[in-house]
């Protein structure tokens, strides 16, 4: 791999009290305008490997590092500001309206009102909302893919070049799921972007990922490419994980012949 | 005095008691917040905080209110003395600071309860979110969850509102004027119609700045800032409309003091009338317990009033044998002098003593005239006294030199007790006798033979710092020796029968006039 690792964990642990680790000595790169995804059932580790990574958890052992600096001595606090955060379940805050959220992290780092303001309408036409119809709506008056839409404009707002998302789609119906899939995939590359992506469906991991990484019980089980996961897997678990799309996508081409 | 005249005077009151009242609730209520959110936003991070805090707030919660605002009498006067000793510096015990400390406590457990209730009640998500886009823990705090907090909040501030406006009302009895004035005052002189103006005002009150409070509510959660500063606007004209009265109006130089009966209003609107046409302005501060209106007068608070003197006897000079009229006179005139400086004017003509007091048919049918007649039968009767009677040391000596042991023994109300002897509920009560429903109820006055109740003379007290006022002492010298018993019971009928004090009083005058 020729570029610096952009995200970096070395021997990286979690454990809370005596019990079984929730992440057993994991080490990852990620490399610039990689789009990973971190596939693996509930209780796998994933979302403790990402919340590592803009120290919303601290690990108990290793070192993680991004942009080649050890996060553990970074302020958190800016640390987040400069990383993108798309939450699982939407996230976005109740009594603000959309252009109020989609704001927020600007706002923490001072920029002013008139550059707010064009950001926000930027972000509303990138990911595809109206701004004169949705600009000053609340959250609860937003459709669930809207407010992804929002969650995904308010992550971008700042400009970072990290983005870490958890589940971003997972509540979504499938046809926005699509959408909100395809059009994220796009901003990632035309933004140039470094996306890490949580999710436990492997079909929305293969479509959008450049690599996907798979966990169970704390450990990464198998780690590579869409193509190489599907035709050369070395592990029972992630062969029986390729196996369901698979059989999906064969039966809907048995479907199409008739 | 008909309906529209008492509707009339009870207006004519309102702005200075509604001040009073504003004044003493609003503040208590500013501190209360002052105190409380920053306490319960601490206690988020700290559970033992927490537990604490939530304990202590509840206990005081179950201190009736009345209770808490007597007991910030004594601790204050404790301090104020303390202070005066190692600084130098005294400060005032009575009505507005005990008032407001009580008050504060009393607004506390609504507000912490349900800011930690709002707070704790934020979905984790959210606080997560809060902290994933960049927020410090203060950000959060105030950009986030406070503002999602904030409907639970404001509904234990519009609580807190609420009890401290009601509970405001009982700060009359430790010398804040408030709307509970009426409410005392009404009692005491059977005033339906102040009672009820009470009762309503404070309501009104109560319910406006909850209103105003429910304005800025929704102006918060609505985001319409003019709502907010209308809300807060009208709380400002109301505090602002309510002291003014105070402000403007040019402090009366002396200030009279009342304890908690009809006699005491009647014989402070008297003492104010020869004050005020002698030129001398004055105000009255109504309603005082009787142990705090001593100190009152001691410390300069307030500048006149009429005690008893077996009062003074036994509470203050802590002496339990009994003497001649003027020998407690002459004694108790040389103590005061010497201990505290109060100079005791001279007594009005009149006792008030407290006696035991039947219906008359109910006496003959059981042959009781005396103490000793009644001594005989007490074990299968019931006795009715104030709120002090039975803790004061006539009582004690009453049982000892008669032996008297009763079935029943109950406190009331006194306005309540020659109604509850005339109707049967009470076979004895210890009344005064001075009180013009003796002869209203045609109750019978039992004989004290062996003279064991001390003399109760009506006695003009001053305070020491008007000691060599002759202005003062010349306008009380018409006063000194003329107010004999029955034309007292006279006029504190007049007082208990719908006349105003003021009224009464200058009846009251008029007959002293006559006797010249």
């Amino acid at each position: 791999m020729s570029p610096a690792a952009v995200i970096d964990f070395e021997n990286v642990a979690k454990h809370y009290g005596e019990g079984a680790p929730v992440l057993d000595s994991v080490s990852l790169a990620i490399h610039e305008r990689e789009f990973l995804a971190v596939v693996g059932p509930s209780g796998s580790g994933k979302s403790t490997l990402l919340r590592l990574i803009n120290r919303l958890i601290e690990p108990s052992s290793g070192t993680v590092r991004v942009n080649g600096e050890d996060v553990q001595r970074t302020d958190a606090v800016l640390l987040r500001r400069r990383i993108g955060y798309v939450f699982q379940g939407v996230g976005l805050f109740p009594h603000m309206t959309v252009a109020e959220n989609i704001a927020i992290t600007p706002k923490l780092l001072g920029w002013d009102e008139a550059r707010m303001a064009a950001r926000v309408d930027e972000l509303i036409k990138l990911v595809r909302l109206d701004v004169t119809k949705h600009r000053e709506r609340l959250p609860a008056k937003l459709s669930g893919g809207e407010g992804q839409r929002v969650g995904v404009a308010r992550a971008l707002a700042a400009e970072p070049k990290i983005m870490l998302m958890d589940e971003p789609f997972g509540a979504l119906d499938p046809l926005t799921r699509d959408a909100l899939g395809e059009d994220y995939r796009r901003l990632h590359g035309e933004l140039g972007l470094t996306t890490v992506m949580v999710t436990h469906d492997m079909l929305e991991a293969m479509l959008l990922a450049d690599r996907i990484v798979v966990m169970r019980s704390g450990r990464i089980i198998a780690d590579g490419t869409p193509d190489a996961l599907l035709n050369g897997a070395q592990n029972d678990y992630v062969r029986e994980l390729m196996a369901a799309p698979r059989r999906q996508a064969e039966r809907l081409r048995a479907l199409e012949r008739r | 005095m008909n309906a529209t005249a008492v509707i009339a005077e009870a207006f004519a009151r309102l702005p200075a008691y509604l001040g009073g009242h504003v004044a003493v609730s609003l503040t208590a209520l500013l501190i209360g917040l002052a105190i409380s959110l920053p306490l319960a936003i601490a206690s988020l991070r700290s559970p033992a905080l927490r537990s604490v805090l939530l304990g202590v707030a509840s206990i005081v919660q179950t201190v009736p209110s009345l209770a808490l605002l007597a007991l910030f009498y004594p601790l204050l006067l404790g301090v104020a003395m303390l202070t005066e000793r190692s600084f130098g510096a005294s400060f005032s015990a009575l009505g507005f600071l005990p008032s407001v400390l009580a008050l504060t406590l009393y607004s506390m457990l609504p507000v912490i309860r349900n800011t930690i209730a709002g707070l704790d009640g934020i979905a984790p998500a959210i606080k997560e979110a809060a902290q994933g886009v960049g927020m410090t823990p203060r950000q959060a705090l105030v950009m986030v969850e406070l503002p999602l907090a904030l409907p639970v909040i404001m509904a234990g501030i519009r609580t807190a509102a609420i009890w401290v406006i009601g509970g405001a009302t009982l700060s009359t009895p430790i010398g804040q004027t408030s709307l509970g004035n009426y409410i005392f005052t009404g009692l005491q002189t059977q005033n339906w119609v102040f009672v009820l103006f009470g009762c309503a005002a404070a309501a009104i009150f109560a319910l406006v700045v909850d209103q105003l409070l429910a304005l800025m509510e929704s102006g918060l959660t609505r985001r319409k800032r003019g709502w907010v500063m209308g809300g807060a606007m009208g709380l400002v004209l109301i505090t602002a409309a309510s002291l003014a009265p105070g402000i403007s109006q040019p402090r009366a130089s002396y200030v009279i003091g009342t304890k908690p009966f009809a006699e005491q209003y009647v014989l402070a609107a008297l003492i104010a009338q020869r004050l005020g046409d002698n030129g001398l302005s004055a105000t009255t501060r109504e309603g005082l317990g009787s142990a705090v209106i001593f100190d009152a007068l001691r410390s300069g608070e307030i500048d006149v009033y009429v005690d008893y003197s077996g009062t003074i006897w036994a509470n203050q000079m802590k002496r339990n044998d009994v003497k001649p009229r003027g020998e407690v006179l002459s004694e108790m005139k040389d103590w005061l002098k010497r201990q505290s400086g109060i100079v005791l004017a001279g007594g009005l003509g009149f006792e008030n003593a407290y006696a035991l007091i039947m219906r008359p048919d109910r006496a003959q049918s059981l042959g009781i005239r005396t103490l000793a007649d009644l001594a005989r039968h007490a074990p299968s009767l019931s006795i009715a006294g104030d709120y002090e009677f039975f803790g004061r040391p006539e009582w004690q000596l009453l049982r000892q030199a008669y032996g008297l042991s009763f079935r029943e023994q109950r406190t009331m109300q006194p306005e309540f007790m020659y109604a509850a002897a005339a109707s049967g509920e009470a076979d004895v009560i210890a009344g005064y006798t001075s009180d013009g429903r003796i002869v209203q109820n045609k109750l019978t006055v039992l004989d004290d033979t062996k003279h064991v109740i001390p003399p109760y003379d009506a006695v003009l007290l001053v305070s020491p710092r008007r000691a060599n006022d002759e202005a003062l002492l010349a306008a009380l010298a018409p006063l000194i020796g003329s107010v004999d018993v029955s034309t007292m019971r006279e006029a504190n009928l007049r007082a208990s029968n719908g006349a105003s004090p003021a009224e009464a009083a200058r009846w009251l005058w008029s007959e002293i006039q006559k006797k010249r």
